[in-house]
């Protein structure tokens, strides 16, 4: 019997060179560790005789990975290989049912990953003289071979990755290696971890709590030199309850604008039961500061709607749309272009009043716009009043208007006064909002921008009177 | 607001975006700074939610002047909003990239005053990372829709990969929840990254004065599952025409996730995992198993079924294709065998010239045996009954728990 004590893959190849060349079968060599070899200190050198023999590249590469195990079993392994290799067959390594192919293989998959955790799982803490120092304690003698790979990544800084067994060193030039060391060489913390931590913490969703498949590529043995994992606890044990709060803030709004008008419209509910159903709207906050819904008025067949931003002051207390100031303007301009408003239909998109406590103090109260939530809960109403209606022409007074019910990108500037492509209507067209011309101050611009509103709303009836509309409903019919 | 404030709240709208990979890019960037991009990429660590942390995903801002509605970001939802200077997404990247803690940045964003303007804010990120700092590390740049399809095509010279997100797998579906975004603007650029992917390559192939190389791990999409009724066929067909018209390197598949503040059209429940699980699987399996899309649902089921995974449910569906003999068959029918992946096939290929496979043999290659046993015939074993009728479902489903994926 030959003892052996290879120190790493080189040392044990020329051992193994030199058995096979003597003919030593794997059942007379006993394969052991160095620490072994002062225990018994029986070594014997390896004989010099040399034999040129070959094997396929891949056993090299295989075993190059697979010494790198922990087993202490590893060498006798490569070493019955080889000479199954030499003496049974040079295509023995794909036979994959053969149990030392399936244990080489199996080991070296385990060396793999272990160096790819290594490549993962390393954390550097930065010392206050810029140096960058790791403890990582890997499953395998994988240090060296995994230490090139942050040679070529971390190049321009000089660190340090220690480990129980070998430590790495790289000064921007050079790698070194030295014997292990204990945990107590390397710093306690760095303060980017907390923001680290803050990372972790919100890039994880609550809603797809997963455990199992964090568990599988992050084993628990990895986890203590991973600053991030001193949170999964408090994480874990909050997302059910973050998960149900998700779920149940979405369902607590199922009584919104969206589902009171499909359901009105799914039952082929009229415009008096939309009118009745927004009455008691409580879609978003407003409701509580304002005075009352503001629904549209006119007739329920009128040709043309005319759409605004949300009710004014005096709206809100009379509880009709377009009655104060600039309703009374655009009431003065409908009848200038030849239509009479008692037969226009006038909305808002919003039905509430926002408005503000002026800053001089006193009762008087500010329009204020809405918010684009609100805005987005209350569209559905307007929607659903010119559905019933299915007027010829929308008119859309204003940016909020205009955004809401055609497009989030488009603007009053660019787009009043020509025809939009939106399903609302045969013909929908946007101008300014009136109450804009009353805060003019210059009066001759004011009369110049009355003129152009008027424009626009004459544009926008040319059509309600063309034949070209009549001809189109035909067609779809 | 200080930035760990920031930080939080942009790494929580970016959350929703599925990709995180880091892997397909093999080059050597020019640049005396930090970094490496060596093709396999590196999960650095996983959240409980089981997904992988490989890039530091945030959004630039999630102030946004759209509306889509299954977007936490939207315009009208009243989530906290935040905005990080582009030195300061440089500089957490470089921080972190030098602990160790990530491949490389993923940088989205909300759209602030246009689309122009937020797709340049992004690329100065990314170019600020590789000219002044000389990054090499990874960079993934989400393309903002409607950008010029130059500042696009900007993004291509310093990120490693480009995504357009398709969002949701119909224009209809486009149409009714993100109404802002028009599906042939996103494909024509998709296109024009294509173009410019391909022009590059054969740029450095003929031409002496090599030029940088461009987007070197292509571009991939995202589609959001769950948030329409739209079922899986549809998605499927979508997602394979996407492969083949634009050469995408991936379809990510987000089911969708109830968010707070959700808007009124959107079912408002758990995310559907499992059915986004059996599109992944669905997937890989037109990508490396040589199925068609049309294959997987019909006309009748237009939906994946969620207790077997689409590979099963194929076979259930297609016995006559069945038992396949694993000494004789073509690598093309082994793929088809439930249980078999790639390797295992490789294996099956490569032991056979060595002499008829038995089932110990099948059994030492480490595949899923059970689910292969009704469908193939080896030297000593054939499934006999198990491929009849009823046997074969409540073989392949016995306890019923399958509905659920294991926790």
């Amino acid at each position: 019997m030959i003892a052996a004590h290879p120190e790493d893959f080189q040392h044990w190849r020329s051992l193994a060179r030199g058995f096979i060349a003597h003919g030593i079968s794997p059942e007379e060599v006993m394969w052991g560790s160095p620490e072994e070899e002062l225990l018994f200190s029986q070594a014997e050198s390896p004989p010099a005789k040399q034999v040129n023999f070959s094997v396929p590249r891949d056993f090299v590469t295989l075993a190059t990975r697979a010494s790198l195990h922990r087993d202490p079993s590893r060498w006798s392994l490569l070493y019955r290989l080889l000479w199954r290799l030499v003496t049974e067959s040079r295509s023995l390594l794909r036979q994959s049912t053969d149990p030392d192919v399936l244990r080489l293989k199996e080991m070296d998959g385990e060396v793999r990953r272990d160096c790819h955790k290594m490549k993962a799982f390393v954390r550097f803490r930065k010392t206050p003289d810029d140096r960058f120092v790791a403890w990582h304690e890997p499953s395998h003698l994988v240090v060296k071979a995994v230490a090139p790979f942050f040679a070529r990544r971390f190049n321009t800084m000089d660190w340090a990755i220690l480990t129980p067994d070998t430590c790495a060193y790289w000064n921007r030039s050079e790698l070194l290696f030295g014997p292990g060391l204990t945990r107590a060489h390397a710093p306690v913390a760095d303060e980017l971890e907390e923001l680290w931590k803050t990372y972790y913490a919100n890039i994880f969703n609550p809603a797809r709590v997963k455990v199992s498949a964090m568990v599988s590529e992050m084993p628990k043995k990895y986890w203590h030199t991973m600053p991030e994992t001193a949170i999964i606890a408090q994480l874990l044990e909050d997302a059910p309850r973050r998960e149900r709060e998700m779920i149940e803030a979405a369902r607590s709004e199922k009584a919104t604008p969206h589902h009171i008008t499909q359901q009105i419209l799914k039952q082929d509910g009229d415009l008096e039961q939309l009118r009745q159903a927004a009455k008691n709207c409580q879609g978003c906050e407003l409701c509580h500061t304002a005075t009352q819904t503001v629904f549209g008025s006119g007739p329920k067949r009128a040709r043309i709607v005319l759409v605004g931003e949300q009710p004014g002051d005096q709206e809100d207390l009379r509880g009709e749309p377009f009655v104060g100031p600039a309703g009374q303007l655009l009431r003065r301009c409908l009848k200038r272009v030849g239509v009479s408003p008692d037969s226009v239909y006038f909305t808002n998109v919003v039905k509430h009043f926002r408005w503000e406590p002026s800053p001089r103090g006193g009762k008087a109260r500010l329009h204020k716009r809405a918010t684009w939530r609100q805005i987005d809960i209350c569209e559905p109403w307007v929607r659903a009043e010119i559905e019933l209606i299915k007027p010829e022409v929308v008119i859309l007074l204003g940016a909020t208007a205009l955004q809401s019910l055609v497009g989030r990108e488009l603007q009053i500037g660019q787009h009043r006064g020509i025809p939009l492509s939106c399903d609302l209507a045969p013909r929908v067209v946007a101008t300014v909002h009136p109450s804009s011309l009353l805060r003019m101050r210059d009066n001759r611009q004011q009369q110049l921008e009355i003129g152009r509103f008027c424009q626009d709303l004459s544009f926008a009836l040319e059509m309600s009177h063309s034949p070209l509309h009549s001809s189109c409903s035909g067609h779809e019919r | 607001m200080t930035l760990s404030q920031k930080l939080a709240i942009l790494a929580d709208a970016a959350k929703y975006d599925a990709s995180c990979a880091s892997s397909g890019s093999k080059v050597k960037r020019k640049g005396d700074g930090i970094g490496s991009t060596e093709g396999t990429g590196i999960c650095h660590s996983y959240t409980p939610d089981g997904r992988c942390i490989s890039l530091l995903k945030i959004l630039l801002t999630n102030y946004c002047i759209y509306n889509c509605k299954y977007c936490i970001n939207r315009i009208s939802s009243d989530v906290k909003r935040a905005r990080f200077s582009p030195e300061e997404v440089v500089s957490l990247t470089l921080e972190f990239y030098r602990r160790n803690y990530i491949e490389g940045l993923f940088l989205s964003s909300g759209i602030v005053r246009n689309s122009d303007y937020t797709m340049e804010q992004m690329v100065r990120v990314a170019k600020k990372l590789r000219l002044e700092h000389g990054f090499r590390g990874y960079i993934h740049l989400k393309t903002i829709p409607g950008a010029h399809d130059d500042l696009v095509t900007e993004a291509g010279l310093y990120a490693d990969r480009l995504s357009v997100n398709i969002e949701l797998p119909t224009e209809g579906d486009l149409v009714q929840l993100a109404p802002e975004k028009k599906r042939p603007v996103l494909e024509q650029n998709m296109s024009s990254i294509k173009d410019r992917i391909v022009e590059n390559r054969y740029e450095r192939k003929t031409s002496k004065k090599k030029p940088n190389v461009y987007c070197p791990a292509g571009q991939s999409t995202q589609m959001i599952v769950g948030a329409t009724p739209t079922p899986d066929r549809d998605v499927l067909a979508t997602a394979s025409s996407l492969y083949r018209e634009h050469s995408l390197r991936r379809v990510y598949y987000s089911a969708y996730s109830p968010i707070q503040d959700t808007h009124a059209l959107l079912p408002a429940k758990a995310p559907p995992l499992v059915r986004e699980h059996r599109l992944y699987q669905a997937d890989w399996l037109l990508r490396f198993y040589g199925f068609d899309h049309n294959e997987l649902t019909d006309e009748k089921n237009p939906s994946l079924r969620l207790d077997l995974d689409p590979k099963t449910a194929w076979a259930v569906k297609n016995r006559d294709f069945f038992p396949v003999d694993i000494n004789r068959a073509s690598r093309e029918a082994l793929l088809r065998v439930p249980g078999f992946g790639t390797r295992t096939v490789a294996k099956i290929l490569g032991q056979r010239t060595r002499g008829a496979i038995r089932w110990s043999d099948l059994r030492k290659m480490r595949c899923d045996i059970h689910r292969a046993r009704p469908f193939v015939i080896c030297a000593d074993k054939h499934p006999g009954r198990l491929l009849e009728g009823s046997v074969l479902e409540s073989y392949l489903l016995p306890q019923g728990e399958q509905l659920t994926l294991p926790l």
